[in-house]
């Protein structure tokens, strides 16, 4: 694909659009723009820009469609693939003023949020108001945008479903300028092929998201959280069918081991409640009353004790969660701290993680590398780390390649996917492709196609 | 050693709301749990317990509805729970919390060392873990940051004295309330909780106290009458001092003789 790489009159017309305070060009484009939280992909672009309405972005896309000029769309900047690396050079348009709540309708129980909102600005707003916003990536920094266009997930997935599982409307500008509106304020909606859910997910490649409407649930009144020491991360595991065959669903069922904790424990110079096991399962539960709460946790404590357990211990007040959540939280910094690295994301059956984890353990033997894991053990995506530490940085690379090849063969084996919540961008494109084949691999090409024939959105990401 | 671990129950939340009317803390619909800084009593006590060997006793004087806090203090390492319950005893201020509290202590099997949280989050007081002392006639270290170590007949503690930090060895028996730096409690367990499920809980009224004077305890024994209860105001204006204990206590005394408080 050929490009126009940009000149003096194409700045001076998107300046006139977004305004010469919300344009940067040149030594003026912070570093931070050429790159994401951990992807190795680093490019800057040629321009940044900061509108902050659908018109003006319409305007952008209008002009950079006629000029052949990539546009990659871009957050906060948190994913972990390079999906907003502006690989290609050309505009970056960043959502950063685009950050208002426009409503929040509590008698459809939805609001209206731009892009731009910060995912814990949301959550605070709404949970003041009684509401909760369901989805809970632990990126807090992120943007809601950002969640849409990567479809995150979070550790409430296993009760509540993922992002797209909330957005019922988008209003959304297409590659030619074009503004539409996909779905709405309904609840449900049975009304043509779903561009809705198509747009979510799409990493910036089909259209960008200028208005998202969401659903909002009524707040449970009580939280409680278990973490549940184990003696090895195999019993861990293998315990969260078993709970999950009781007929609870929790909020959120994680799993760490030991060093990860101590990491964090460093990382945050916070202390950790119980850190004398190899391995814990953290457990979280809503409901309406701490008595509700307390029949289901001592269904679960059984369940664990049976399994093996040390013991099952109680946070049933704020203080006693928050250090819990904080630490879990805390992990994927804390891992950057100590050391390069890179991730895996896989998704697979919950009840193949057991098998899926004693895997990563083998590898770790034979290539002589670091492999940390932690993640969402109640809906089977976990966060497989591959460490550097103080090993050569071609050696690592060399052995980083073949131990991902074959953690995907892997999940694949088993019935998994590629990315459970982080999505594609550019680190796992050659996993995909590899992983849907031609047919859909074909499928995939010709919906980009219809959607942005120049391939101007978020070029050589995803597929 | 024999480890007493004073506990109460409290509203949860930070926030306690009063109702101005009555002049009571609004407890309905609130749930109850137990005060922050006695857990960090608590796990101070079951720590030393698994270091030094002995008992742990917890000791709660409210409703019946308080042995939640104790069964919840089964589940954090405690031995044995006493719940002093008796409506003779409502309505105690400090003084007549302290005196039935010592009352108490004193008909248990002899004891080592006596740990209180430094305050309440409801009363905020500060007062009853010294007055307990004071009536048992034992010395005692409020704010203590740190437990170095218990030797034969002494502990070596850390206090917060506010400028500084205080070492004191201090003879045992004896009473240390405790702030939130002493230690990081454990979180309840439920194996425990599964093992106590049936454990007792001593009740005492003020019949098992025999031999104390009854006009001691509860509203009759307490000098505090609350005559108005409101939430401090807010945004009012305020001033800061900074200086040494003796400056302030001076800037104070002149600053209260100025607005005609004293």
């Amino acid at each position: 694909m050929h490009y126009s790489k940009l000149v003096d009159t194409d700045i001076a017309y998107l300046e006139g659009i977004v305004g010469s305070e919300h344009i940067y060009v040149g030594d003026a484009i912070l570093e931070d723009y050429a790159h994401d939280e951990l992807g190795e992909a680093r490019a800057f672009p040629e321009v940044v820009v900061e509108p902050d309405s659908a018109e003006a972005i319409s305007a952008i896309m209008r002009y950079a469609f006629e000029r052949n000029i990539p546009v990659t769309v871009r957050g906060s900047g948190t994913g972990l693939c390079g999906g907003c690396v502006p690989i290609h050079g050309g505009i970056l348009l960043s959502t950063a003023r685009l950050n208002r709540i426009l409503e929040i309708d509590t008698d459809n129980l939805m609001a209206t949020v731009e892009p731009g909102v910060i995912l814990l600005d949301f959550q605070e707003t709404v949970e003041k108001m009684g509401f909760l916003y369901a989805p809970d990536p632990g990126e807090k920094s992120a943007t809601i945008g950002g969640n849409v266009a990567t479809n995150a997930g979070g550790m409430r997935a296993v009760k509540y479903g993922v992002t797209r599982d909330h957005v019922t409307g988008l209003e959304v500008v297409l590659p030619n300028g074009d503004i539409v509106e996909l779905g709405g304020k309904v609840a449900k909606n049975s009304s043509g092929y779903s561009l809705l859910h198509l747009m979510v997910g799409s990493e910036g490649t089909l259209g960008i998201i200028t208005k998202i409407i969401v659903k909002l649930l009524p707040l449970p009144r009580k939280v409680l959280t278990l973490l549940v020491p184990f003696p090895s991360l195999e019993q861990a595991i293998e315990t969260v069918p078993k709970i999950i065959r009781s007929r609870v669903i929790p909020q959120a069922v994680e799993f760490m081991e030991r060093d990860v904790i101590l990491s964090a424990e460093k990382y945050l110079g916070k202390t950790f409640p119980h850190k004398t096991a190899p391995a814990y399962l953290l457990l979280r539960f809503d409901g309406s009353s701490l008595s509700e709460l307390e029949e289901i946790y001592e269904l679960v404590g059984d369940i664990c004790l049976e399994s093996g357990a040390e013991d099952v211990l109680i946070a049933d007040t704020p203080e006693r969660q928050d250090g819990l959540w904080d630490a879990r939280g805390a992990f994927l910094e804390a891992l950057k701290a100590e050391s390069e690295m890179d991730e895996v994301d896989v998704v697979v059956p919950r009840d193949k993680i057991a098998v899926f984890i004693r895997y990563t353990k083998e590898l770790e033997k034979e290539y002589g590398v670091r492999i940390r894991s932690f993640g969402h053990a109640g809906d089977g995506n976990m966060h497989v780390y591959i460490l550097r530490d103080e090993m050569d940085r071609e050696v690592w690379k060399a052995k980083m390649e073949e131990i991902m090849d074959r953690l995907y063969d892997k999940g694949s084996e088993l019935g998994g996917q590629v990315s459970g919540e982080h999505g594609i961008g550019i680190a796992k494109r050659p996993y995909l492709i590899r992983e849907l084949g031609d047919t859909l691999i074909a499928l995939q090409r010709q919906i980009k196609e219809v959607f942005d024939p120049k391939h101007i959105l978020n070029p050589g990401k995803v597929i | 050693m024999h480890f007493v671990v004073c506990i109460k129950q409290v509203p949860e939340g930070t926030e306690v709301e009063i109702d101005e009317e009555k002049g009571v803390l609004k407890r309905e619909g609130v749930e109850s749990k137990l005060n922050v800084y006695d857990a960090y009593a608590l796990e101070a006590a079951v720590a030393l317990k698994e270091q030094y060997g002995g008992t742990v006793t917890v000791i709660s004087m409210g409703p019946p509805q308080a042995m939640a806090v104790i069964r919840e203090a089964y589940t954090l390492g405690a031995d044995d729970g006493y719940l002093l319950s008796d409506r003779a005893f409502a309505g105690a201020d400090t003084l007549a919390t302290s005196y039935t509290l010592a009352e108490a202590i004193r008909r248990l099997p002899p004891v080592d060392l006596i740990l209180c949280g430094m305050q309440t989050t409801d009363g905020d007081t500060a007062q009853v873990g010294p007055g307990i002392a004071e009536l048992l006639n034992l010395p005692h270290a409020s704010y203590v940051t740190k437990i170095h170590e218990l030797g034969g007949d002494s502990i070596i503690v850390d206090t917060d004295m506010g400028d500084g930090i205080e070492t004191l060895r201090i003879k045992l028996p004896c009473l240390l309330t405790c702030t939130k730096e002493v230690n990081e409690p454990r979180l309840p367990s439920y194996r425990l909780k599964r093992a106590t499920r049936d454990k007792e809980i001593t009740v005492w009224d003020s019949k098992a106290l025999s031999g104390a004077n009854v006009a001691y305890f509860g509203l009759s024994g307490s000098p505090t009458q609350v005559e108005r209860i409101f939430p401090p105001p807010r945004g009012r204006d305020k001033e800061m001092w900074q200086g040494s204990v003796e400056e302030l206590g001076r800037r104070f005394h002149d600053k209260l003789k100025e607005l005609k408080f004293v």
